[in-house]
């Protein structure tokens, strides 16, 4: 089974974001990097099919910057075959980098193609599912679970209050929700085998897209909280607040 | 991994921007064990303190990871990183807890590495890759009862027979003595007085006359295992004896392997100690402020923070020489000596910053502060070091 898994660099969750001088981008300086957190269960998936089926190649494909080969070789160093970089400038339209993806993905023979469901940075939640359409592949978006057996694709996907199973023939795109799996930390052997594995850099020039950012601006701070009392005879001024200051109530 | 990293998360100690002189590979490494650490030893490690136990759950995970013998070549199974990386999983591990890195640094530095540098290809290929696996937990017996800081006095010996070699003696403050399943002993081969005749030799530790017992009542280092060796006749073949080991000289490079990664280690739990007094002094509010607004507590925070980035520099300087092969055991005594020093001071001064909270096992501080008088004391006492220093700068020894 030939896989490709794409991924994405992000800034890293706890890293505190700083909106740069033109309002429309974040300050890069100082800003630690790392995978985007749900394309690390899409690597793992991956991964772990190969490994379960024996036989087969992963690989790993990223559009961005060379900064990206950083986060590709931790999933080298995981486990995955081979990597590929798009290099270029990436786009606020998820449909221009979907495009750029799905021409090198066509003809590439992949079985399966997995993305993370999301990206935590832009949080668009587009360009795995627009790949498959312009492959025209099946898309099985947000799985929590996932199987293959001779062929065929059987997944859960959490909906409200429930559990929704779909299913589909290989080849197929999936995009990952947590649950899918527990990813696994790259072994020291295996940081060190990285560098020794397949990478290829082609540069790709994305369209100019429908699609422009007009404006970055962080959540208001929060406000510090004000003790309208102690005890029982607090509560009645509580809900009033609740009522007439929050409106939560 | 999480799609949430929680707000207590460590994400390193970095004020003079040392990431950027690391490789991408070094920095991998030290993010994956730090990983590792938060995930399967912060969690337990309290509870294992007070219980006075070590977490043997753990191995299985430290060997896959490849953290055991990591800087040995891949030929025997191991990972094959450069010292740099080998320095930084110290420095995490024991983030986490000296005794859990101690475990690390005597698999490593003073089992494996006497096999990989004194033995013969036969002993390599049977003993490394399965210690690289943790299926093999070593020890290092050198130290005896009335033999610490100077051990040319050993009285263990083993004595030739027409097959083999028969050892007798004691050792003592031996880490993973009562679970190891085999030591590298260091044993007199000729005279007592004779320094010259050490040899180092393999001994699994089901050998017949080999017992060890578990040094009880310690108030630091609870969750690592120490235990006192007693060789009793014990009768090992001909092909035990390293071959190439020869003198003290050998069992003190295999501690010039383990002090440098202490020197890293050390820093590993300075920086939770200042983590962690960071994260209190913002948090806790006294007299209507957070104590971080005070200057005392600044002073102290200002002190930890310094003191750690002068180790952190001292420390990769000494791992490039050591790739380069320019290290010598005494910028070894440097780097252990003020970073275990340092260590020490930070932990105690978080500690008091934490106030009573600073008591409870729940809390990391004391714990490091009591693990790291062990540090202080074993692979050469802080005092040693300085006599080593004292003896490099003048030409004269002092003890």
């Amino acid at each position: 089974m030939k896989i490709a898994v794409c991924l994405k660099r992000v800034p890293d969750t706890t890293t505190k974001i700083v909106v740069a001088a033109d309002g429309k981008s974040i300050d890069e300086t100082g800003v630690k990097f790392v995978m985007n957190p749900y394309d690390e269960y899409a690597i793992e998936a991956a991964i772990a099919f190969k490994e379960k089926a024996g036989a087969g190649e992963t690989t790993v494909f990223s559009l961005g910057g060379d900064a990206a080969q950083e986060t590709m070789r931790t999933a080298l160093a995981m486990g995955i075959d081979r990597g590929v970089l798009l290099k270029g400038e990436g786009s606020a339209d998820g449909l221009e980098v979907a495009k750029a993806l799905a021409a090198e993905l066509k003809g590439g023979g992949f079985d399966l193609i997995l993305f993370g469901k999301i990206a935590v940075d832009d949080y668009n939640h587009q360009v795995g599912v627009m790949v498959a359409e312009l492959l025209e592949m099946p898309c099985l978006s947000a799985v929590s679970s996932l199987t293959i057996e001779a062929g065929a694709v059987m997944a859960e996907r959490e909906v409200e209050g429930g559990v929704e199973v779909l299913g589909c023939q290989l080849p197929a795109v999936i995009t990952a929700d947590k649950g899918i799996n527990t990813p696994r930390l790259p072994s020291l052997k295996g940081i060190m085998a990285a560098k020794k594995k397949p990478f290829e850099v082609k540069p790709v020039a994305l369209g100019q897209g429908g699609l422009t950012v007009l404006g970055l601006s962080l959540p208001p701070e929060r406000q510090a909280g004000r003790i309208v009392g102690e005890g029982p005879d607090a509560v009645a001024a509580l809900v009033q607040l609740l009522r007439t200051e929050a409106k939560v109530i | 991994m999480s799609t949430g990293i929680a707000e207590s998360q460590f994400t390193g100690v970095d004020f003079y921007q040392v990431d950027t002189l690391l490789t991408e590979e070094e920095r991998a490494v030290r993010d994956t064990v730090r990983a590792w650490v938060d995930e399967n030893l912060i969690p337990i490690i309290g509870e294992y303190y007070v219980a006075g136990k070590f977490p043997k759950q753990i191995i299985p995970g430290l060997a896959e990871l490849g953290v055991l013998g990591a800087n040995l070549p891949e030929e025997y199974g191991c990972a094959g990183l450069g010292n740099v990386a080998y320095g930084l999983i110290m420095q995490e591990l024991e983030r986490g807890d000296s005794g859990i890195r101690s475990f690390a640094s005597v698999q490593g530095g003073l089992v494996m590495y006497p096999i990989y540098a004194f033995g013969s290809d036969e002993q390599k290929k049977r003993w490394l890759p399965r210690l690289a696996k943790g299926e093999e937990i070593g020890c290092f017996g050198l130290t005896e009862p009335d033999f610490g800081s100077n051990p040319s006095g050993m009285i263990t010996t083993a004595k030739e027979t027409k097959d083999g070699w028969v050892l007798n003696g004691t050792k003592m403050w031996i880490t993973n003595g009562s679970q190891a399943t085999v030591a590298v002993v260091w044993a007199k081969t000729g005279a007592v007085d004779d320094a010259k005749s050490i040899r180092g030799f393999i001994v699994p530790t089901n050998t017949k006359g080999f017992t060890s017992k578990d040094q009880k009542g310690k108030l630091s280092l609870r969750a690592s295992d120490t235990s006192e060796l007693h060789l009793d006749d014990v009768h090992l073949p001909k092909d035990a004896l390293l071959p190439k080991s020869g003198g003290l000289k050998s069992p003190l490079m295999c501690l010039t392997q383990a002090r440098y990664g202490i020197s890293w280690g050390a820093l590993g739990a300075a920086m939770a100690c200042y983590d962690e007094a960071v994260r209190y002094a913002k948090n806790r509010v006294m007299f209507g402020k957070p104590i971080g607004g005070t200057q005392i507590q600044q002073v102290r925070l200002a002190d930890m923070l310094t003191e750690i980035t002068k180790g952190q520099l001292l420390c990769l300087q000494l791992g490039r020489m050591k790739d380069a092969g320019t290290m010598t055991p005494q910028h070894v005594s440097m780097a252990k000596r003020n970073n275990v020093d340092i260590a020490c001071d930070i932990a105690r001064e978080a500690r008091r910053l934490l106030g009573a909270n600073g008591i409870l096992a729940e809390y990391h501080s004391m714990r490091h502060m009591a693990n790291l008088e062990s540090v202080y004391t074993y692979e050469g006492t802080h005092d040693m070091h300085s006599l080593i220093l004292g003896q490099e700068i003048t030409g004269l020894a002092a003890y």
